[in-house]
C-alpha cells in the first residue's frame, strides 16, 4: 500500500518535472504571448469591435453598426477636408521620405573612415534619443511667435520680414515645421540597421560591378548596396511607419493645443485623441482608429512589396 | 591575361585612392547640422544665467556658464509637496524594472522562437513581426480600457506593464539567437540541461551585444515615456520624472522658463545619450543582424 502510494507520489513528481520540461517552450513563451495578445492583439480586436457601436466610455455600447463609417465618409466634414490631407502629406514625408533619408545618410556615411563616421552616425541618431520635452523646448523656442525666437530675429535683422511671423499658430507654417523636426528625428534604430547593413556589404561585390561596367557610386549604391541589403531596408521601412506615426503628437505639443489651429497640424491619431478623451465618442474614435490600422497595413504590405522576399 | 588583370587591378586600387572623402561630408554636413545643432542649444540655454536669456538679438552661445537653471529647476519643485526627487525616484525604478523585465521575457521567448521547434512557433513569429509596425497611440483608446479592466488604473505597476511586450525587441534578439548554431544547444542537452539551463548558460553570455541594444531600446521608451502618466495614473506620487519635466517646460512660459527647461530637457536626454554611446559598437553589431525576410 505505501509503496503504491509512495510509487505515485515519485511519478507526480516526475510528471510535475515533465511538465516544466516538457512544455518548457510554453512556459517560456507565455509572458511575452500573455503581454502581447492584451496589449497589443486585444486592442486592435477591441478597436475593431467599439468601431461598430457607440460607446461612451461610461454606458455598454449600443450597437449601430456602420453608422460610424458612414459618419467619417459623409458627415465629418472637418476630416475629410483636413485630416485625412493632413495625414496622408505627412505620413508620405516623414515615412518614405525618412527612410529615404535614412538610406542616403547611411550610404554617405559608409563611404567615410571608421572614427568619423562613428561619431557622425551617433550624432543624426543623438535626436531620435530626445522626449518630448524637448521637442517643445528647442522647437518652440526657434519657431516662437514673438521677435526673440531665433527664426524671427534672424529674418528681422536680414529684414526679410517687417514683422515677427507665429510659426506655431499659422496654418500655412505648422504642417512644414512638424515634417522638419519628425524629419529631424528619424535617424532612430532603423538608419542604424540600414548603415551596419551597408558596412556588411561584401566588399568583392563592388569590384565584381565596377569590372561589369558600372562607373560612378550612385550606380554602385543602387545596382549593388541596394540589392544586398534588402532585407535591412524592410526593416528601415517598417521603423519609419512607426516612426511617422508615433511623433504624430507634434502639432499638438508645438502648438500647444488640440485641435491644432484651423486643424493645420492635426492628422488622424489626434483626431482619435480629440473624439476619444476630450468629447468621449469612443465608438468614433475607434472607426477612425481601424482606418489608422488599414493605413499603417497598407503601408507594410508596400513596404514588403518593395523589399521582401515574396 | 595575367597581365591584363594586373592592370585591371591597378586601375581598381587607383579608382579607390582617388576616392576623396570631402564631398561627402559636404552632402553630410546640413543633416549634421541640422542634427547637432539643436542640441547644442539646449546644452547652452541650459547653462544661460538670466541676462544671457533676457538678451535681445538672441545669443546661441553661453559667455557666463551658471547652474542657475538646474537650482531653479530643483527649487521650483520645493513649492510644491510632491518634490523632484519623487519624480525622479518613480522614473529610475519603472525603467530600472521595464529593462530588465522587459529583457527577461523577450530573451525567453527569443529563444523559443528561434531553437525549439513546435506547432504554432511560425504563426506567433509572424504575429510578431507583423506588429513591430504596431503604433500603441493608434488604439490608446482600447488599450485605456483594458487597462481599467486589469485594474492598473492609478497603480504603479502601469507605468511599467504597457512597456514590456516589445515585438521589435523580440525580433533583434531572435535574430541574434538564430546565429548560435544549433550543435551548441544540442550538445548541452544531451550533457542533461534544460532550457531553462540552456538560456541562462548559455545563450545569455553568448548574446550580449543584443541584449545591450534591447536595452537601451526599453530604457529609451520608459525612460521618455508620459503616456502611463497622462492616462492611467491619478495620483501625483506615482508619475514620472518625463511627465512632470513635460508639464514643467509647458507652463514655465516666459524667458526664464526657458532656461528652466532647457535643464530638464538635458536632465532628460543625458542618460539616454551617455548609454547609447556606452554601448554604441554593440548596437551596430545586432543591427547587422536585423533584416528582415
Amino acid at each position: 500500500m505505501s509503496a503504491k502510494v509512495f510509487a505515485a507520489k515519485t511519478m507526480n513528481k516526475q510528471k510535475a518535472g515533465n511538465f516544466f520540461t516538457r512544455y518548457s517552450h510554453w512556459i517560456l513563451l507565455s509572458p511575452f504571448l500573455l503581454l502581447f495578445l492584451t496589449l497589443i492583439i486585444l486592442p486592435i480586436i477591441c478597436a475593431i469591435g467599439l468601431s461598430f457601436t457607440d460607446f461612451n466610455g461610461m454606458e455598454t455600447p449600443d450597437i449601430t453598426w456602420l453608422d460610424n463609417y458612414i459618419r467619417i465618409l459623409s458627415k465629418d466634414s472637418v476630416f475629410m477636408q483636413k485630416i485625412l490631407p493632413n495625414t496622408i502629406i505627412y505620413a508620405v514625408l516623414v515615412g518614405p521620405g525618412g527612410f529615404i533619408l535614412a538610406f542616403i545618410m547611411a550610404w554617405l556615411l559608409s563611404q567615410l573612415d571608421d572614427l568619423p563616421r562613428t561619431i557622425l552616425a551617433v550624432v543624426l541618431y543623438l535626436p531620435s534619443m530626445t522626449a518630448g520635452v524637448t521637442v517643445s523646448t528647442v522647437w518652440a523656442v526657434i519657431f516662437s511667435g514673438d521677435r526673440t525666437g531665433y527664426l524671427n530675429s534672424l529674418l528681422l535683422r536680414l529684414n526679410l520680414i517687417q514683422s515677427p511671423i507665429t510659426w506655431l499658430q499659422n496654418e500655412d507654417t505648422l504642417m512644414p515645421i512638424m515634417i522638419i523636426v519628425a524629419l529631424w528625428s528619424s535617424m532612430g534604430i532603423g538608419f542604424l540597421s540600414i548603415l551596419s547593413g551597408i558596412m556588411n556589404v561584401n566588399k568583392e561585390l563592388y569590384e565584381a560591378a565596377r569590372l561589369d561596367g558600372v562607373k560612378n557610386r550612385v550606380q554602385e549604391a543602387l545596382y549593388v548596396t541596394v540589392p544586398s541589403i534588402r532585407p535591412q531596408l524592410l526593416f528601415g521601412a517598417v521603423m519609419a511607419v512607426v516612426n511617422a506615426f508615433n511623433s504624430a503628437g507634434l502639432g499638438v505639443q508645438l502648438s500647444g493645443s488640440n485641435p491644432t489651429p484651423g486643424y493645420a497640424g492635426s492628422i488622424i491619431v489626434n483626431h482619435i485623441d480629440d473624439f476619444g478623451f476630450i468629447r468621449y465618442e469612443m465608438g468614433y474614435a475607434a472607426a477612425l482608429s481601424v482606418v489608422l490600422l488599414l493605413i499603417i497595413s497598407l503601408a507594410s504590405k508596400i513596404a514588403y512589396k518593395l523589399f521582401g522576399d515574396d | 591575361m595575367s597581365s591584363l588583370k594586373r592592370q585591371q587591378k591597378r586601375k581598381l586600387k587607383k579608382l579607390r585612392m582617388k576616392r576623396s572623402q570631402w564631398p561627402v561630408y559636404l552632402m553630410l554636413s546640413p543633416m549634421v547640422l541640422m542634427s547637432v545643432l539643436p542640441i547644442l542649444y539646449i546644452v547652452f540655454t541650459a547653462f544661460k544665467p538670466i541676462g544671457e536669456l533676457f538678451a535681445y538679438p538672441p545669443k546661441f552661445i553661453t559667455l557666463r556658464p551658471t547652474l542657475d537653471n538646474f537650482k531653479k529647476l530643483f527649487e521650483a519643485s520645493e513649492d510644491t509637496i510632491f518634490p523632484l526627487s519623487m519624480y525622479l525616484f518613480n522614473s529610475i525604478v519603472s525603467t530600472v524594472a521595464v529593462v530588465f523585465i522587459g529583457l527577461a521575457i523577450a530573451v525567453a521567448a527569443a529563444y523559443v522562437l528561434s531553437k525549439k521547434r513546435f506547432h504554432g512557433r511560425e504563426i506567433i513569429f509572424k504575429m510578431n513581426t507583423l506588429s513591430m509596425m504596431f503604433v500603441a497611440t493608434a488604439v490608446s483608446i482600447p488599450r485605456y480600457l483594458i487597462i481599467k479592466e486589469v485594474g492598473l488604473i492609478d497603480s504603479f505597476w502601469a507605468n511599467i506593464i504597457p512597456m514590456l511586450a516589445t515585438p521589435v525587441g523580440v525580433f533583434l534578439l531572435k535574430q541574434f539567437v538564430d546565429q548560435l548554431p544549433d550543435a551548441l544547444i544540442e550538445a548541452a542537452r544531451i550533457d542533461g540541461a534544460n532550457d531553462y539551463q540552456i538560456i541562462w548558460k548559455i545563450v545569455l553570455p553568448l548574446v550580449k551585444p543584443a541584449l545591450a541594444t534591447v536595452a537601451i531600446l526599453l530604457f529609451q521608451s520608459s525612460w521618455n515615456s508620459m503616456e502611463a502618466s497622462k492616462m492611467f495614473i491619478n495620483t501625483e506620487s506615482l508619475k514620472t520624472f518625463a511627465f512632470y519635466m513635460n508639464t514643467l517646460s509647458n507652463s514655465g512660459n516666459g524667458v526664464a522658463g526657458v532656461g528652466i527647461s532647457a535643464a530638464a530637457s538635458l536632465l532628460m536626454f543625458l542618460p539616454n545619450v551617455v548609454l547609447f554611446v556606452m554601448m554604441q559598437s554593440k548596437v551596430m553589431n545586432t543591427m547587422a543582424h536585423s533584416g528582415m525576410k
